[in-house]
């Protein structure tokens, strides 16, 4: 995005253009639409948005993880220079748990219940890589379980005899069993108690510095993202509308959602503002999206081209990039009703 | 002050005294033939607080700090194991069933999740008149006004396009105000609110909120807000009480308690909690372990295994809940070395 640039961010995943639509009832919801997003090696990318914003469908795209009546209907998928959407599926499996890693909110969903911690990490290791032998697939969980702080005895219990916090780290085991390069946290710490949360979070902190594995966390806990993530990206009914640096985009928000969001974002600190934003309206629904700008509605600063033609994702600054008429040259026949400080 | 109770305005609308809720635990047969002794988890295990009238009282704790099942026992619907729920005055064990009924008009709940406490068959319409039926049946031909007049209150408008509606045909905020009018269609004077806008996205919980207090303030109700979301309760709850494990480890008034913690837990707490700015990010280390089993919590003080303060007496003694600073009561054998 930023060619002229002397430092070109190392890009691990690029996503170019990506459509996710889901198919019911003749009724089409595109759950991403043209999505374009950069994630840099080594980072972690906070991906927020409102129940139903499509941010869970983008992550399970990029592992090819949609399912009927769900499809991926177009795009491009680089990931660490190969093209993911053109493999056969038995070679996207080799990427699935290997390179990239998913937890889930619930991972009793994803544990099997009558299998024990210890086979789970055995097997994932054994199924990438047949030729590790047994007991050395099981030192190396017994180390992630110790660098995990749990202990290795609980390598022998089943999932649910596991705190929700345990599963949680059990899963992230599995992702650096096999040394992912992404881990794609999809509210894996929605369902935690918040002290419990807090660890966590502190943990994928140093596991991302030590196995130097990138995070993208997708979440709809914007507080979280301004402690833990490098950049963060704001979804709205199925487009990205912001991403920047968290320092740029939390002190200087571009997009109305966005500097409405952050408003409404409870504080637990009391300093000069009390209030809550309150936000008029409601997400849209993806089946019958606004024409135009889908947070015209809602919008403070709407003009006529809002109501009638999509804006892009553009560069405002070189690392922030925004979805919005605001700042963005009108088309002929189309004037701006607001001045904006650029 | 028994003499004349219609005219004698309480300070407290509800006296909560050493209350308890030991649930019995299910175990299989063959533990049942085995051993002799009944194995319980104490939920809640003897907490004790006041709501005033017309505040929003906030009642927060992790998973298994109880805080559900006292909203529960505070309205009657579970039983208690021991202690008393005193209700303007009256002690609700010694309330009859049938008596009971009437008194169920004077205490709603707003749940958690709008869906699933809608039932799916009944209209709006129905739903939200389903209390008046039931408190006020000789008064039928009113209760569509009635109905009506709540849900402009609540912000269905026009009510009449709501109104023969289905729950799945209105959108999430519609519903979370749906089951607001229907809780307050019967003019509660308590209003347990459990974990209430969990379910609502950031971006409408502010008005849902807004909603809340306006309408207390309208109708003079008073609210048992229960939460494990202390950012939130930060912008409705007038005093909180903080739950550790089946008891009350903190109560105060809601500033004080955020700005000056003075139990080591809810310190640990609070800074835990994320704080929405990048330029604050936390340096505290959290406190170690996991929360403990209810079935066999720690002796002395619950949270002595995880405090970063504790001593011997800790793991020995209990330490009551005493008020350090004026309406600000902590239970803590230490908590003095905070003020």
């Amino acid at each position: 995005m930023t060619n002229n640039q002397s430092s070109e961010p190392d890009i691990l995943y690029k996503i170019r253009k990506l459509v996710v639509e889901y198919h019911t009832r003749g009724v089409v919801v595109t759950a991403v639409d043209h999505v374009d997003l950069d994630i840099q090696r080594g980072e972690v990318l906070g991906l927020v948005g409102e129940s139903g914003c499509g941010k869970s469908t983008l992550g399970k795209a990029l592992m090819r993880m949609i399912e009927p009546p769900g499809e991926i209907v177009g795009g491009e998928l680089w990931f660490d220079g190969t093209e993911l959407l053109s493999l056969p599926e038995r070679e996207i499996r080799e990427y699935r748990g290997s390179k990239i890693s998913m937890i889930f909110q619930d991972p009793m969903t994803s544990l099997n219940p009558v299998q024990r911690v210890d086979e789970h990490i055995i097997e994932t290791i054994k199924v990438h890589e047949p030729e590790t032998k047994k007991s050395a697939a099981l030192e190396r969980a017994q180390a992630l379980f110790e660098r995990l702080g749990i202990q290795k005895r609980r390598l022998n219990d089943y999932p649910h005899q596991l705190s929700g916090g345990m599963r949680q780290r059990t899963m992230v085991s599995l992702g650096l069993a096999l040394n992912a390069d992404l881990i794609i946290a999809d509210e894996a710490t929605t369902s935690l108690d918040v002290i419990v949360e807090a660890k966590l979070v502190d943990q994928l902190e140093e596991i991302r510095k030590e196995f130097w594995v990138t995070i993208l966390l997708i979440t709809h806990n914007i507080a979280l993202v301004a402690q833990i993530a490098d950049r963060i990206a704001v979804m709205y009914a199925g487009k990205i509308v912001e991403i920047g640096y968290v320092n740029d985009v939390f002190l200087n928000p571009l997009h109305p959602y966005t500097q409405g969001l952050l408003q409404s974002v409870p504080n637990i600190k009391f300093d000069e503002r009390e209030d809550l934003f309150k936000m008029p309206g409601e997400p849209p629904s993806l089946s019958d999206p606004p024409q135009g700008c889908r947070f015209h509605p809602r919008c403070p600063h709407v003009m006529p081209i809002c109501t009638q033609v999509e804006p892009q994702l553009l560069e405002n600054s070189p690392d922030q990039l925004v979805d919005c008429w605001l700042y963005q040259n009108l088309p002929e026949g189309y004037e701006s009703t607001i001045e904006v400080e650029k | 002050m028994s003499e004349k109770p219609e005219v004698n305005i309480r300070e407290n609308l509800v006296e909560v005294i050493n209350l308890k809720k030991w649930f019995q635990i299910q175990s299989g047969m063959l533990d049942g033939v085995l051993s002799r002794e009944t194995i319980y988890v104490r939920a809640v295990d003897g907490v004790s607080f006041n709501i005033r009238r017309g505040e929003v009282f906030g009642l927060a704790g992790e998973s298994g700090s109880g805080k559900t099942t006292i909203g529960r026992l505070v309205i009657r619907l579970e039983e208690p194991t021991e202690g008393e729920v005193i209700f303007d005055g009256i002690d609700l064990a010694s309330v009859k069933p049938s008596e009971m009924r009437k008194m169920r008009r004077r205490m709603q709940v707003i749940f958690q999740d709008p869906m699933a406490s809608l039932n799916p068959r009944m209209t709006i319409g129905e739903a939200i008149t389903h209390g008046l039926k039931i408190h006020f049946p000789g008064d039928s031909e009113n209760h569509r006004d009635t109905a009506f007049n709540m849900m402009e209150k609540v912000g269905l408008t026009p009510p009449s396009s709501f109104y023969d509606k289905y729950p799945h045909q209105i959108s999430g905020g519609q519903r979370q105000r749906v089951v607001i009018a229907r809780a307050l269609v019967t003019l509660p004077d308590l209003v347990l609110a459990d974990e209430p806008i969990a379910m609502a996205d950031v971006s409408v919980r502010a008005l849902l909120l807004d909603l809340m207090v306006r309408l207390k303030n309208e109708l003079n109700l008073t609210y048992l807000f229960i939460t494990h979301d202390l950012a939130t309760a930060k912008y409705i709850c007038d005093r909180i009480g903080i739950l550790y494990l089946g008891k009350m480890v903190e109560i105060g008034e809601l500033r004080d308690v955020y700005t000056h913690p003075l139990h080591p837990y809810t310190q640990a707490l609070m800074a835990a909690v994320p704080i929405p700015d990048p330029r604050e990010r936390r340096t505290q280390t959290m406190p170690a372990g996991e929360i403990p089993n209810p079935i066999n919590p720690p002796s002395g003080c619950r949270f002595h295994p995880r405090c970063p303060i504790a001593q011997a007496i800790c793991s020995s003694e209990q330490p009551e809940l005493q008020e350090l600073e004026l309406g600000h009561l902590v239970a803590c054998h230490f908590a003095e070395d905070f003020l």
